[in-house]
């Protein structure tokens, strides 16, 4: 049994941890807040097209917004109340645009709505739990909230050797994986079995990272006598990315813009697991998530059990304020978490955490010059060269710096983090990615219009033919006509002339 | 002396063989640069650049009878792709860019005469006399035919609404300590 592993990551950084903040506390429930903004794209994909209307009572669990499309996740309701709003709301996003967001008012009653539980769960076919998972609204809960099972069904269908169960946790600050892998680590195991037994693979990895040993002895002792291994792996960042997780347990590269699945690997998160669990065994869908509310603003950092749809503020309110005014807050993790524009920004199934940080805790320095140190092409654990990615951004030659792997660039903020020169790296990274993409818009816009437009030249030289042919025929059968006429008329003279004697 | 003769006849006569169904077999159609001009070009054959459409514009283009600014919906991004594609250095100051804009008719003015979807080069304009009319903004190219159509000044060339799927972060600004 492996109980280390023996592969060295690539590149990362160690920043200072701050778990200590949280990680010493238990789960508890957040009190059902007054409002549930419950967002309608909360996963990557098509946005989930309501089926409620305003006014509609709705129980806990029922269904409330419907996937569409292949790539796209339901949305169910938190808990038992009335819809007061189908409408926009300020997205849990850095733009803070507003997004398609069904409100509810719960009844404080949290009546459940009725689940379909199944006999025997781990008797299930493969396809009945990949569907179970997919009628869950179960994404990603590591923060990337890609539909799990449109994953579970690939990874089925091209044949997975391995599955790993991320227990990183590598973002400073979040803790709310490793409280449930102490706490919850026999539904977890529960949910890698169903996982398992859906995409038909023998070998189940769990990696953690090891600045969680309770984690890691809870998780053993709930794995014993099953096929599931876990295994420590060193506590760096980015260790929670997918692809070095791979690497750190089986020694295997994904290849640049492939898929886990093209090594024969599929990943998912601890939390997720024990979402399959709790929707493939209880039958319930995905409602709700552990977060954790941490940073020195907060009071009483802790984890809590959080509806889908709570703001922030909310969560905030029940550690006990603010120990003083926060300079920054932030949704997820600090090093690739986004800014919240305010505070009454909606959690979603992607929100791992969310951050009141202080002046002191985020620092602006002002950039300086790129002194070339190089110290940015250590730390990327995809290998690249972030400098000068930078440097040809920043002089608008975007198609070099795809040429030097842009497109591989996973936003970690390993280069930000240890720039010497404070360059904001990643916020160049991107730009740059979100400029390519417009421009791709623009040309597949481009192509359309150009299409229209060759379809509109068409159409009005084919009515110009047309009338002309309209009018040549109409001249003929009018030709036709007078001559008709005029030979009539000749006839009829004729007719009189002999008809008259001379 | 008659070997050398014949012998180079022959060469000749076979090689000049060669050469002309080669010249018949291999013909170029065409100026192949224009149609890679008019690839860049918008397409929409709007005319503001004085030509018959962009196959006019193309054809200018390749002859260098005009300059590579002369695409107003194009914007800054046509004219660096024309400037790469003709190796010319062009001057983008000059070049007025406000980002993406589309067509929005103001319906309190629209009468519904319909001059305005009887000139749009994309039929991206919706409507029946005596009926507002709407725009698509997902095939309206900004080409501003319909501006100058619209008797009553309803219709303005609006920026594209930024959207959760469009938006994007801006470039860092570039503020160095001293």
């Amino acid at each position: 049994m492996k109980l280390f592993s023996r592969f060295k990551p690539q590149g990362g950084v160690h920043p200072d941890g701050r778990k200590d903040l949280s990680a010493d506390r238990p789960i508890r429930i957040l009190p059902m807040p007054e409002q549930l903004f419950v967002c309608l794209q909360q996963h990557v994909g098509a946005p989930a097209s309501p089926v409620v209307q305003v006014g509609d009572r709705v129980l806990k669990g029922q269904l409330i917004a419907a996937g569409q499309g292949n790539i796209s996740a339901p949305v169910h309701a938190p808990t038992s109340g009335r819809v007061v709003a189908v409408g926009d709301y300020p997205a849990p996003h850095p733009s803070g645009l507003p997004m398609p967001t069904i409100t509810l008012v719960p009844d404080g009653e949290d009546c459940w709505a009725e689940l379909d539980v199944p006999a025997d769960p781990y008797e299930l076919a493969p396809e009945a739990i990949a569907e179970r998972v997919a009628a869950a609204g179960i994404v990603g809960l590591g923060g990337a909230a890609f539909p799990s099972a449109v994953k579970l069904n690939i990874s089925r269908k091209t044949g997975v050797q391995t599955l790993i169960i991320n227990g990183g946790e590598c973002e400073p600050y979040l803790t709310c994986d490793d409280r449930i892998m102490r706490e919850r680590a026999a539904e977890i195991v529960s949910g890698i079995r169903l996982i398992q037994r859906a995409v038909g693979c023998r070998e189940a990895l769990v990696g953690i990272e090891d600045n969680k040993p309770e984690a890691i002895a809870a998780m053993r002792e709930a794995a014993k006598g099953s096929a599931v291994q876990v295994i420590a792996v060193p506590a760096m960042y980015p260790m929670g990315w997918d692809k070095q997780m791979t690497r750190a347990l089986i020694g295997k590269e994904v290849p640049a813009g492939g898929r886990s699945s093209d090594i024969g690997v599929l990943v998912h998160n601890v939390a997720t697991a024990y979402a399959v669990h709790e929707a493939v065994v209880l039958g319930r869908p995905l409602i709700a998530r552990l977060v954790t509310v941490s940073g020195a603003a907060v009071k009483i950092p802790c984890n809590l059990e959080v509806p889908l749809g709570a703001p922030a503020q909310a969560l905030f309110d029940y550690c006990g304020g603010y120990a003083e005014v926060p300079a920054r807050m932030v949704m997820g993790g600090p090093m690739m978490g986004h800014e919240m524009p305010n505070p009454n920004i909606p959690v979603v199934k992607g929100t791992s955490g969310v951050l009141a940080l202080t002046h002191k805790e985020i620092g602006q320095p002002v950039p300086s010059p790129c002194i070339r140190c190089s110290t940015c092409v250590r730390a990327c654990p995809v290998g690249l060269l972030p400098l000068e990615m930078a440097a040809q951004i920043r002089v608008g030659d975007l198609a070099a710096s795809v040429d030097i792997g842009l497109k591989d660039c996973i936003a970690c903020g390993s280069c930000s983090y240890v720039c010497p020169a404070h360059i904001p790296l990643v916020h160049y990274f991107n730009y740059a990615k979100g400029e390519l993409a417009a421009k791709e818009r623009a040309k597949l816009k481009q192509e359309g219009t150009r299409k229209l437009a060759e379809a509109r030249t068409e159409r009005m030289e084919r009515i110009a033919r047309e009338r002309e042919e309209a009018a040549r025929q109409r001249a003929a059968r009018k030709a036709a006509q007078e001559a008709a006429k005029k030979a009539a008329a000749e006839a009829a003279a004729a007719a009189q002339q002999e008809s008259t004697p001379a | 002396m008659l070997i050398a003769v014949a012998s180079l006849t022959t060469l000749g006569l076979l090689l000049g063989l060669f050469l002309g169904v080669a010249a018949r077999r291999l013909a170029v159609e065409g100026n192949p640069l224009v149609e890679e001009i008019q690839a860049i070009l918008p397409g929409s054959q709007c005319g503001q650049c004085g030509f018959p459409g962009c196959a006019g514009a193309a054809e200018a283009l390749a002859s260098g009878s005009a300059p590579v600014t002369l695409c107003p919906p194009g914007g800054r991004d046509v004219v660096a792709a024309l400037a790469a594609k003709l190796g010319v250095e062009v001057d983008m100051s000059g070049v007025k860019d406000s980002g993406p804009t589309v067509a929005e008719v103001r319906e309190e003015l629209c009468i519904g005469c319909t001059r305005c979807f009887k000139v749009c080069p994309t039929d991206a304009i919706l409507g029946a006399a005596k009926h507002i009319h709407n725009v698509f903004r997902e095939a309206c190219t900004a080409c501003g035919k319909c501006v100058d159509a619209c008797p009553t000044e309803a219709i303005l060339l609006r920026p594209v609404p930024v959207t959760l799927q469009s938006w994007y972060w801006e470039k860092p600004e570039e503020r160095l300590a001293a």
